[in-house]
């Protein structure tokens, strides 16, 4: 039983080291955020869901996509059905062919998903010196450190040290791996007014947009907790009664 | 009890069936009265473990492959539509992920269980044999059934470990392009890799019959690797280590269920949720944790076809374990130096989990080369010259005398005389 | 020796009860958990959410004119909705119900009469039936006919002669507008 005590502990120990390591530049270690969804009873925060939507539609959608949303899922966030409505045909979506042979654009539908700014990569590219804005569908998930990291990025931007060699085009940021990317700061103070009223200063937006973008990786979190608590309540009292049972079978064993 | 012909409501029916096609009185004898070594330890749960999460992973992954589309165009799309439409998908697939590790960890255990009790020994060694070829079979499932999401860590891993096999003298490179169906890891790789993986967890269902088939010739090995010698050292296995294996299950469920509730990509890679890109390349390229210690093994040695042969090697080295291991008594607890050095294999074990986790640089390269050197001097020398060399400790008389001294010491408080067994 | 054995026996039987109980609970607490284990697998099999959105259809009827019919696709099949002449509507409510081999009354096949939905598949084998378009045969009856085996609809979507065995079905839908259907 010590044995496997200290194989276990070992294990942990092992992997839960930090390397040393020989980089020149080192990522600080990600600052932790307060997140509602964070820890086993963690939800979304409605509000700051919505407000992160806005954040993405009025900031990020110029240059990111996020291919797996649907706009029905948006009722999910909280909007009623018929805002679910307007913010689906808010957008021009691609149909078609039509019974001439063509393509064409229409008002999008609840069913439609949202659409991206732009037709392709290639095209994408074009429109930002070379570099591919990635679909920020699930990004939240699709980086090491999570929300954490998204957060980080956005809230990193600063100038370069002294001596830091920035290339054309690029900006300093804390937290992106190498220490530039080729997206300039995207938030600002101010740069989208709440309809809740919201002061938008750059960590709350970055809050929420990252909220937002959690629940657009993760939808299904709030069921999968629920549901998990549901099943380990049921699998203690399982373990319980079947200990209960084991022991009075194997009393008559000796 | 030896009675082929269960009474009672139904029997009829069964009897008529059992006396054509003597299936239910084969079960009966196999499940209900299979005679067990009562001193079965909790060591001895990780099989009916194993059992059941084959038949997990087989049901949770024909249900995901009816929604999954095999076409590199698509494959990372239909995985997200499992995760995000369909009912219950996000739990399918977490499900099927999250046991695939499960699955690793439950037979990484029983097998170390086969190697510290001796169960591998005389006349078991085919029955190691046909749980090595099971491990074979898991490993190459596992490393397919990875490359199906058509992330960034499946498109790249099944190009590292497909160019593994370019270390082949004069015919390499062709047997890549065999596999790969094209010149790189393409859609044709992944259609071929769906159908394979579909394919050999069957093989494996066949696979395990054969190991419970051997098993069942000579029974169960035990803690103290002593034979039973009569009914007074043995128990039914039905009731007493089905609901055993009952109770242990729901603890295992426990662990399955914290993993795949609230930490269902903690064992994973956050790249594969990136979609796959063949003109970029991950920093880090990293298996899953359950092949780390063979791809580090892999890039310790420096030479790529010795490494490949290694890593290979190092589990091929498994088959010969029986004949390796010269010990005349079986289980470590009556062998006082190697039951030191098998905890020294475990932490080499894990120590090549670490090198394997993290990139090769500084001291992450010398651990590697001094642990994959130290896993094949554990097999190659260490076992036969401790089992030739070390003095094992007197065997009890049998398995029955052995938990009657344990439990009268327990009941009386005393180390009394053994009650002398009608 | 004797209250020994008497003990024992009284023990044993409590125990034996006890143990069964025991038994008859861990038997049921596997019962739920394999139940409830069972039923997201089979559920997954239901369609899922993206199938679902479109089960529903908006359709603009302001552009379909009296006496012109329009095809609309609706959870992969088609309906045909008929902006139906007068001629049409008093055929339609003129025939003797009794008469039918589906008896139907046209009164409950549509929700304003100048409009019939119905889907266009046909109840004998699935066929779609011709009528739609301009030069189409909409046989005897002004109808449609389904040119697969020669079964006759009214126009109302009633059959009246062929193998068919049923009218063709009215999906269940709504004015959402004056010109604005919604259908499922």
């Amino acid at each position: 039983m010590l044995n496997l005590l200290s194989a276990a502990l070992l294990i942990a120990a092992v992997f839960a080291a930090p390397l040393p390591s020989n980089a020149a530049e080192e990522t600080p270690p990600l600052p932790r955020q307060e997140w509602s969804f964070f820890g086993i009873f963690g939800t979304y925060d409605r509000a700051s869901a919505q407000r992160g939507f806005q954040v993405y539609k009025e900031v990020c959608s110029a240059c990111h996509p996020v291919k797996h949303l649907f706009s029905r899922d948006l009722a999910e966030l909280g909007y009623s059905e018929d805002e679910v409505k307007a913010i689906a045909a808010s957008y021009q979506v691609t149909d078609g062919p039509n019974d001439q042979g063509e393509m064409y654009q229409r008002p999008g539908r609840p069913s439609d998903p949202i659409p991206g700014p732009f037709p392709n990569d290639q095209a994408a590219r074009v429109a930002n010196n070379g570099a591919l804005p990635p679909d920020l569908s699930m990004i939240a998930k699709a980086r090491d450190g999570g929300p954490d990291f998204v957060f980080g990025l956005l809230t990193g931007y600063k100038d370069p040290p002294p001596g830091f060699k920035l290339l054309t085009g690029m900006s300093y940021n804390e937290y992106f791996p190498g220490q530039q990317i080729a997206m300039p700061p995207p938030l600002s103070d101010g740069a989208v007014t709440f309809a809740d009223g919201t002061p938008a200063t750059v960590p709350q937006m970055a809050h929420d947009v990252v909220t937002f973008l959690t629940w657009a990786a993760e939808p299904n979190l709030e069921p999968r907790h629920r549901t998990g608590f549901k099943v380990m309540l049921f699998l203690v009292i399982a373990a319980g009664i079947f200990y209960a049972a084991k022991r009075k079978i194997w009393s008559t064993a000796h | 009890m030896a009675d082929i012909h269960p009474a009672g409501t139904g029997s009829r029916i069964i009897r008529w069936i059992d006396y054509r096609l003597p299936f239910v009185g084969m079960l009966q004898h196999e499940l209900y009265e299979y005679p067990t070594p009562r001193n079965l330890s909790y060591w001895w749960n990780f099989g009916s473990l194993a059992g059941i999460m084959l038949v997990v992973l087989i049901v949770t992954g024909i249900v995901l492959a009816m929604q999954y589309t095999p076409h590199a165009d698509y494959a990372f799309d239909s995985v997200e539509r499992i995760m995000r439409d369909v009912n219950f998908g996000w739990m399918l697939r977490y499900a099927h992920m999250n046991g695939a590790s499960m699955f690793f960890a439950i037979v990484y255990i029983h097998l170390f269980r086969g190697l510290y009790y001796g169960s591998y020994k005389q006349p078991r060694e085919l029955l190691w044999i046909l749980g090595v070829v099971i491990l074979v079979l898991m490993i190459a499932t596992a490393f397919m059934g990875y490359v199906l999401p058509w992330g960034q860590m499946s498109y790249w891993a099944a190009t590292v470990i497909t160019n593994l096999f370019s270390a082949i003298p004069w015919v390499g490179q062709s047997i890549v392009t065999l596999l790969w169906g094209g010149f790189t890891v393409g859609n044709p790789t992944l259609n071929r890799f769906y159908a394979l993986h579909y394919l050999l967890p069957f093989v494996i269902v066949a696979v395990v019959l054969l190991h419970l088939i051997a098993l069942h010739r000579f029974g169960s090995n035990n803690p103290l690797g002593i034979d039973v010698k009569g009914p007074q050292d043995s128990l039914p296995f039905h009731p007493y280590f089905t609901i055993k294996d009952l109770f242990g299950l729901s603890v295992f469920l426990l662990i399955y269920a914290f993993f795949v509730f609230y930490a269902p990509n903690f064992l994973g890679s956050s790249d594969n949720y990136i979609p796959a890109n063949p003109m970029q390349t991950p920093n880090h390229i990293v298996p899953e944790w359950y092949l780390l210690p063979y791809y580090a093994i892999l890039r310790s040695v420096p030479n790529k076809l010795l490494g490949v042969i290694m890593a290979f090697g190092s589990i091929f080295l498994l088959f010969i374990v029986p004949w390796l291991d010269t010990s005349p008594v079986r289980s470590a607890r009556f062998r006082p130096i190697y039951k030191w050095v098998f905890w020294l294999l475990v932490i080499d074990v894990i120590a090549l989990g670490w090198v394997g986790a993290n990139p090769p640089e500084g001291l992450v390269v010398t651990v590697g080369q001094i642990a994959t050197f130290y896993y094949f001097v554990h097999f190659l020398i260490l076992f036969p010259v401790i089992g030739k060399v070390e003095q094992p400790r007197p065997l009890p008389v049998s398995i029955g005398t052995a938990v009657l001294r344990h439990s009268e010491g327990a009941q009386l408080g005393t180390a009394g005389a053994p009650m002398v067994k009608p | 020796m004797a209250d020994l054995a008497h003990q024992n026996v009284t023990g044993a039987h409590s125990g034996e009860t006890r143990r069964d109980f025991l038994i008859l609970t861990a038997s049921a607490i596997g019962a739920v958990g394999v139940a409830a284990t069972i039923w997201p697998f089979i559920d997954s099999l239901n369609p899922a959410r993206d199938t679902l959105a479109l089960a529903t259809s908006e359709v603009d009827i302001g552009p379909v004119q009296v006496g012109q019919r329009l095809t609309v696709a609706w959870r992969g099949k088609p309906v045909f909705i008929d902006h139906r002449t007068p001629e049409e509507i008093k055929a339609a409510e003129g025939v003797d119900v009794s008469s039918l081999r589906d008896p139907q009354a046209d009164s409950a096949r549509v929700k304003k009469p100048e409009w019939l939905v119905i889907i266009g598949v046909c109840t004998h084998l699935g066929c779609i039936p011709l009528g739609q378009k301009a030069g189409d045969d909409r046989g005897p009856y002004g109808g449609w006919f389904c040119p697969c085996h020669g079964s006759i609809y009214d126009t109302s979507g009633r059959i009246r002669q062929g193998p068919a065995p049923l009218n063709l079905v009215v999906p269940p839908y709504e004015f959402t507008g004056d010109t604005m259907i919604k259908i499922g």
